[in-house]
């Protein structure tokens, strides 16, 4: 076995881990019970199994063909910036859009604050006894983000 | 020895896609669809990866990069979808 059937060997098993992986992360998306756990499985490990697989790829061709392929540094580094940034959206979407959480849910921190916020804001407007009209509060919200 | 290994791992990536499109039909809200559509993106990238490897051909290196952006642009459309109703604002920021 020479150095170029050992280094392809080794690719082939990153793609194989990187296989794994996926799998990993598919039976977390079937299994976990609501949608913040489930985005859990289905950003990170995949993007785990997304990585180990474009990186065997990138040794296979290095070593096979000689060939250094930039598009695929560039795929791994777009999944890597992209994929938590993707879930970090799709997650706060969905708290925004109060999906329901599981019945096991222990503590949910942010609706502290928000009914706090919120409430302050109630007293605030009954204070000064001012009306707004529905589109300048979108907009009041919106900059507070 | 290696085709094994590739073709272990493609059908391993194929069952994976399979579960999520099994959650993508019964999911219960739009959120978890669109997870499971994000992974289905993600795994066909590494998929495209491992076939491009098996056929000992760069042509498909392209595919990769834009189905990942397309995958991102997808999600986060989506996710503005759920969030504010609307896609595109023209609302100016002034």
């Amino acid at each position: 076995m020479n150095i170029d059937a050992t280094i392809e060997f080794i690719a082939a098993l990153f793609m194989l881990a990187g296989s794994i992986m996926a799998l990993i992360s598919a039976i977390g998306i079937i299994r976990l019970p609501d949608v913040f756990t489930r985005s859990h499985a289905g950003t990170k490990s995949s993007t785990l199994a997304v990585l180990l697989t474009l990186l065997g790829a990138f040794i296979y061709f290095a070593s096979n063909q000689g060939f250094y392929s930039v598009r695929l540094l560039l795929g791994i580094a777009f999944v890597f910036l992209t994929a938590p940034v993707a879930g970090h959206l799709i997650t706060r979407a969905a708290y925004r859009a109060n999906v329901k959480m599981a019945d096991t849910t222990v503590e949910d921190e942010l609706k502290e604050v928000t009914d706090k916020v919120k409430e302050e804001a109630e007293k605030e407007r009954s204070e000064t006894g001012e009306v707004i009209i529905e589109d300048e509060k979108k907009a009041d919200k919106e900059h507070s983000e | 020895m290696i085709q094994g290994m590739l073709t272990i791992a493609l059908t391993f990536y194929g069952i994976s896609i399979c579960i999520s499109v099994i959650r993508i039909i019964i999911g219960p809200s739009l959120p978890d669809r669109i997870v499971a559509l994000d992974m289905v993106g993600v795994t066909l990238v590494s998929s495209i990866a491992i076939i491009s490897v098996m056929l000992t051909t760069t042509a498909f290196l392209e595919v990769i990069l834009i189905l990942a952006i397309l995958a991102f642009i997808s999600t986060i459309a989506f996710s503005k979808y759920i969030e504010r109703g609307v896609i595109l604002e023209y609302r100016r920021d002034d």
